[in-house]
């Protein structure tokens, strides 16, 4: 029997079980008895208590049993005669897998053939067993619950608490990704870190990630100083699409809120933030596409013999380009909290609008226009697509921007394809700089969220 | 006490400086006008670069060819071709080469160049369709190879332009794009696969982020009491919200393929992936739609004799649905634009074959629009644009979807 | 002037408001102010010692040009007429308070006197305001400067948010009235002082406008608008966010202001308009009913309507 059998046998179980409870608290109402709950919590209770604890234990038991069965086949006589070498190892283990559940005919490997059947036998057990327990557990979860249904019984309250903690199960979930997220990438950059000392990561100079396959492998020493990624990565997505997004941004934002008609506003506002919509590979794309020759032509044609068609340049512009809306959304509800009785003030002393913009709202709006400035940041230096798509590979540390230079998360896609050697440094790597980029966007959130906290005017 | 003289208002040099200040006030005015046009104008260079090369994506060249059949060198059973061994006779009957010779017989010397894969799948569909075709001497409109599908279109060698110049050759809907997967051949290629999974990876998404995003954002507005857990819940979802999406592709390469060895390139595992990352939009879009039902209907509902649970289930959630949809919507369209985390969880091979189940392997539109940037041949790009236009589509009505939901089912208590 | 006589049943009530004013400024003010006794007591015998009018004619004053004249003004908002047909003059040696119930037009007339309502998309004025024999809303006027001769207090303290002496010099900066920093400092200190600041603001003038208390802001906004040398300041209920100490002291303050500027205050409050001002005028749902001497017009009013609202018929 398959866990899929189980889990549908579950499933049956417990809706049996409602209905059963259900006729149950209906016939108690019938004879007289007033009941606490309606029938149907009695039903509902009745079938969570079955089909919940059922379900949990398979949750638990699908993974490991594959674990098990690889190790019951490890251990059988058949087995004693595999290479040692894992990697081979492990292939022929997973062509036997396959064949046992007949997803391929044959293997490579002739003692892939042979194990099979011990495979499937031994799956077959475990699939059992692990369905036999789930279904035990369904029939003693009804038996339980059906035993308490009468009419004294606070059966809507036994279901709002199963429900309850669902609720705060599901909130759990977010703390569980962050956790999983910083442990997993803090696990693999230590595994790093042993390999390469944490001085020469964070500090050294040159990025050129090669590691040996085998030990005697020429030319197998690798360099992983990542300070040029950490300026490719400011130099693009810190200053040159600041430079793009923070003067349009703002800019527009004032524009909307203080000078447009208000129904060319209603207009302008969604556009804006259909630039914010665009999936960042179209922006790659078009950044690799069209943008990146432009930029080359007119850097050779100024005289820039340096000029790469894989420019910081394009890839900047244009990530400027999509960060656009995210300024000047956050200017533009900064602006607006501004209230009015301010701007009358000053415009009733005789200042032009303009005047009473840079001087007196602006000022006001400023704690929320650079939070929004470090959230824009924030984006940009964690963007992916663009950058591997029209930025390059080359690790630079250049001031010049019709050259090439390399990001962080470039070099995050670039090491982690191929080969997945998981004890190499170099995908290793990959995850202390995922790490760093983490550790960097966090502080900025928090930076920026704490600058709108602390310095924003109450108005009340 | 009047120790200033007062302000002569008419003074020469009073109304310079006024005039200096209007001047200064036009200038502002026109440098907000300017950058909102700028941005517009951007979003406009893109969407018209785009359209205009991607348009070709949709039609292909088609080449007028006449083949004789009873007199080829074809290896072909008209029997076999209605029975089910169909599709491998025709796979080997040779039927490229067949072309190739009647495309040198016809059009000289070069001439194969002019016919490809998708001429070869066509004759093969044509045939399984009209096996009577085996009798007679046709001539078929077959589609042309990639080069000269480019050249067609005014992009290609000019040799092979001037080949082309010597046929008869049309342009016609292409419906392989949208019907056909991954290929090496540009003129076969097609988004099918791509649809596909990208299909099933939403709905892994969206099954998972869903609900686990309203719940908690009805328990952390609801239910929640004031504590350091609490606190230590909504810090996290909000910096989630923020953190990269490549990370999220970390965390799944790391947890999901290698802890739990699920399969790769998988639609289970992307959307396992993107439903983390898309989970803490909709818990914010959620806390801010809950928020905004007045409390007047929660103590209505406590004051009949309503549970707490009932109060939440019954009334509120209802009320705040417009805005979690909305907001879900958003969420979504996000996640369907996404690349880098799929690209770590291993969706960057090739796949051929549109997936069966969200445990095989596959592949979404942008990976598949990045994968095809990369390429060489000259066909891809208006294929690769031709796909941004699809994709593009999507977002379009995905977006355009959630706002006609807020405007028409969002009130204003 | 005594034709009122036979048609106000009950003569008592509006002695008892003028009775309560009187006593009302006694106390808050710490000593009299200098009354003008009404050359001939009305029919009610009520001698109006309590209001403070330094011209001793009894009619209206017809030789002297008036600061600001206001003709024919009708306001539109939308469809909504707000104003309909307001005729005024404001005279640069006296306070003039326009008095009605709320809404009745009264801070939007104001509005109109500084093309404040100008900001307002769906505002339209017709009608002809001049200022020294000026039409404010001709394409000649400029409106900055307009707005830098005829200053503004608001009901509600608005203060930027940035220091004293920055609230203060930020007029005289954008105008360009000063030449250096010496001037500045004394335009600062000078506009302080006459709005009753200097002594509370002079060691603290680099502290945020915003940290005073709710009557130092309102004075620190009169500070800022006595900062660009206005010639009229309006002021739209400047005490009616105020705690009653302070509004005693905005209410010196405008006693003190009177000389040099044309002052035109808006007040739901009845007594206020007694005390402080010497012409007034009463609105009602849009209208202008009556202008007159302060004194007469709570003492003896021409119109019905005046008459009811003083004595509290309505609100």
């Amino acid at each position: 029997m398959s866990l899929t059998v189980a889990l549908v046998a579950i499933l049956v179980i417990a809706v049996a079980a409602g209905l059963f409870a259900r006729k149950r608290a209906n016939g108690l109402r019938g004879s007289g008895a007033r009941l606490n709950s309606l029938p149907n919590y009695h039903a509902g209770f009745v079938g969570l208590w079955t089909l919940l604890p059922a379900l949990l234990f398979l949750a638990i038991w699908t993974p490991i049993q594959g674990r098990l069965v690889d190790r019951a086949v490890l251990a059988s006589t058949a087995a004693q005669t595999l290479p040692d070498f894992a990697m081979t190892r492990d292939t022929i283990l997973a062509e036997a897998r396959n064949i046992a559940s007949g997803a391929i005919e044959a293997g490579f490997n002739p003692e892939s053939t042979a194990l099979a059947p011990v495979f499937a036998e031994a799956a077959a057990r475990y699939a059992a067993i692990g369905g036999g327990i789930t279904i035990l557990l369904a029939l003693l979860g009804g038996y339980w619950a059906l035993r308490r249904v009468n009419a004294d019984f606070r059966a809507r309250t036994g279901v709002e608490r199963v429900v309850l903690s669902l609720l705060v199960l599901a909130s759990l979930i977010a703390v569980l990704t962050t956790l999983g997220i910083v442990l997993s990438l803090l696990f693999e950059t230590l595994r790093f870190f042993r390999l390469v000392s944490p001085t020469e990561f964070l500090f050294g100079t040159t990025w050129s990630p090669q590691m040996a396959i085998r030990a005697d492998q020429a030319g197998s020493s690798g360099a992983f100083g990542s300070i040029p990624l950490f300026w490719g990565t400011a130099f693009i997505g810190a200053i040159i699409a600041m430079i793009v997004a923070i003067p349009l941004g703002l800019m527009s934002a004032i524009f909307l809120t203080q000078y447009a008609p208000h129904r060319l506003r209603a207009w302008l506002k969604p556009m804006l933030e259909i630039l914010a919509g665009v999936p960042t590979v179209v922006y790659g794309y078009f950044a690799a596409l069209t943008v990146a020759p432009l930029v080359r032509d007119f850097g050779i044609s100024i005289g820039v013999s340096s000029a790469s068609s894989e420019s910081a340049l394009a890839a900047g512009l244009v990530m400027g380009i999509m960060i656009i809306p995210f300024v000047s959304s956050m200017a533009d509800d900064s602006i607006a909290a501004v209230p009015q009785a301010m701007r009358d003030g000053s415009l009733a002393l005789g200042a032009t609008k303009s005047e009473t913009i840079k001087k007196v709202v602006l000022p006001a709006a400023l704690p929320g226009v650079v939070g929004g400035v470090l959230l824009a940041v924030s984006r940009a230096i964690g963007e992916t697509m663009i950058v591997v798509m029209a930025a390059g590979l080359a690790a630079n540390m250049t001031a010049n921007p019709f050259e090439s230079v390399t990001t962080v998360t470039t070099q995050i896609v670039q090491l982690l394809t191929g080969d997945q050697e998981f004890e190499s440094a170099k995908t290793l790597a990959a995850f202390a700089l995922g790490l760093a980029l983490f550790i960097i966007t966090l502080i900025l959130n928090l930076i920026a969220l704490s600058f709108v906290r602390k310095y924003r005017e109450a108005y009340e | 006490m009047n120790s200033r003289a007062p302000t002569r208002w008419t003074d020469g040099s009073m109304e310079r400086l006024v005039a200096k200040r209007y001047a200064a006030e036009r200038r502002f005015k026109f440098f907000g006008l300017a950058a909102v046009s700028l941005s517009m104008a951007f979003l406009a260079f893109l969407l018209i670069t785009m359209a205009w090369k991607g348009a070709g994506g949709f039609t292909r060249t088609e080449v007028k060819l006449s083949v004789d059949f009873p007199r080829s060198d074809l290896i072909l059973d008209p029997a076999a071709l209605k029975g089910p061994e169909s599709a491998k006779a025709i796979g080997a009957a040779g039927l490229d080469i067949m072309l190739e010779q009647a495309a040198v017989a016809q059009f000289g010397q070069g001439g194969g160049e002019l016919l490809g894969g998708a001429s070869v799948r066509t004759l093969g569909e044509r045939l399984i369709e009209d096996p009577d075709l085996l009798t007679r001497r046709v001539d078929l409109w077959l589609p042309a190879s990639s080069k000269a599908d480019v050249a067609g279109k005014g992009d290609g060698d000019p040799a092979i332009e001037a080949l082309l110049a010597k046929t008869d050759h049309r342009r016609r809907l292409n419906p392989t794009f949208l019907t056909s997967s991954d290929a090496t051949d540009a003129s076969v290629v097609g988004i099918w696969g791509a649809l596909k999974g990208t299909f099933l990876t939403i709905l892994v998404t969206m099954l998972l982020a869903f609900p686990i995003g309203v719940l908690s954002a009805l328990y952390l507005e609801e239910f929640a009491p004031r504590n350091r857990w609490t606190d230590l819940i909504e810090v996290s979802i909000n910096n989630l919200a923020a953190v990269p999406s490549i990370i999220f592709g970390l965390l799944g390469l790391a947890v999901f393929l290698n802890f739990m060895d699920l399969p790769r390139s998988a639609p289970l595992v992307g959307g396992l992936t993107l439903a983390l990352m898309t989970m803490p939009v909709i818990v914010i879009a959620g806390r801010n739609a809950i928020t905004s039902v007045p409390p007047s209907i929660r103590d209505a509902a406590l004051a009949v004799g309503a549970s707490k649970m009932q109060v939440v289930f019954h009334h509120v959630l209802p009320l705040a649905l417009p805005g979690i949809l909305t907001g879900t919507i958003i969420g979504m369209a996000r996640a369907l634009g996404e690349t880098a985390p799929l690209l770590m969880i291993g969706m960057r091979a090739f796949i051929a074959s549109p997936p069966g189940s969200i445990t095989e392997p596959a592949t979404v539109l942008p990976v598949q629009i990045f994968l095809w940037s990369d390429e060489v041949d000259r066909g891809f790009v208006e294929k690769t644009s031709a796909a941004i236009i699809v994709l593009l589509i999507f977002m379009l009505l995905m977006n355009g979807l959630a706002i006609y939901l807020r405007n028409r089912f969002e009130q204003r208590w | 002037m005594n034709d009122k006589t036979n048609l106000t049943p009950n003569p008592a009530p509006s002695t008892a408001i003028a009775a309560a004013a009187a006593k009302d400024q006694r106390e808050t003010m710490g000593g009299p102010v200098v009354p003008e006794p009404e050359t001939k007591a009305d029919s009610m015998g009520v001698h109006a010692t309590v209001f403070n009018d330094p011209d001793p004619s009894g009619s209206i004053d017809q030789d002297r040009t008036p600061k600001m004249t206001a003709r024919d003004i009708h306001v539109f908002y939308g469809d909504k007429e707000a104003l309909k047909g307001v005729d005024i003059d404001i005279h640069d040696d006296k306070v003039t308070a326009f008095i009605g119930p709320s809404g009745c037009g009264k801070s939007t007339f104001l509005r109109c006197l500084n093309r404040m309502n100008d900001t307002i998309p769906a505002a339209r004025v017709t009608g002809t305001i001049e200022l020294d024999g000026e039409n404010i809303n001709s394409a000649r006027m400029d409106v900055v400067q307009l707005r830098a001769r005829v200053g503004m207090v608001f009901q509600k303290p608005n203060p930027f948010p940035k220091s004293i002496y920055e609230n203060v010099a930020y007029g005289p900066r954008i105008h360009g009235l000063a030449q250096g920093k010496t001037e500045l400092d004394e335009i600062v200190e000078k506009s302080l002082r006459r709005a009753g600041l200097w002594d509370e603001a002079k060691d603290r003038l680099d502290e945020s406008g915003t940290a005073l208390s709710g009557g130092q802001q309102q004075r620190l906004c009169i500070a800022r608008a006595i900062a660009v040398d206005p010639e009229v300041i309006l002021m739209d209920e400047p005490c009616s966010a105020l705690d009653p100490i302070a509004t005693a002291k905005i209410e010196e303050l405008i006693h003190e202001l009177r000389g040099r500027y044309a002052i035109t205050i808006v007040t739901h409050n009845m007594q206020q308009a007694a005390r402080v001002s010497q012409r007034t005028a009463f609105f009602h749902l849009g209208e202008m009913v009556e202008y007159g001497k302060t004194s007469e017009i709570f003492t003896n009013p021409r119109e019905q309507r005046t008459q009811d609202y003083i004595t509290g018929r309505y609100g």
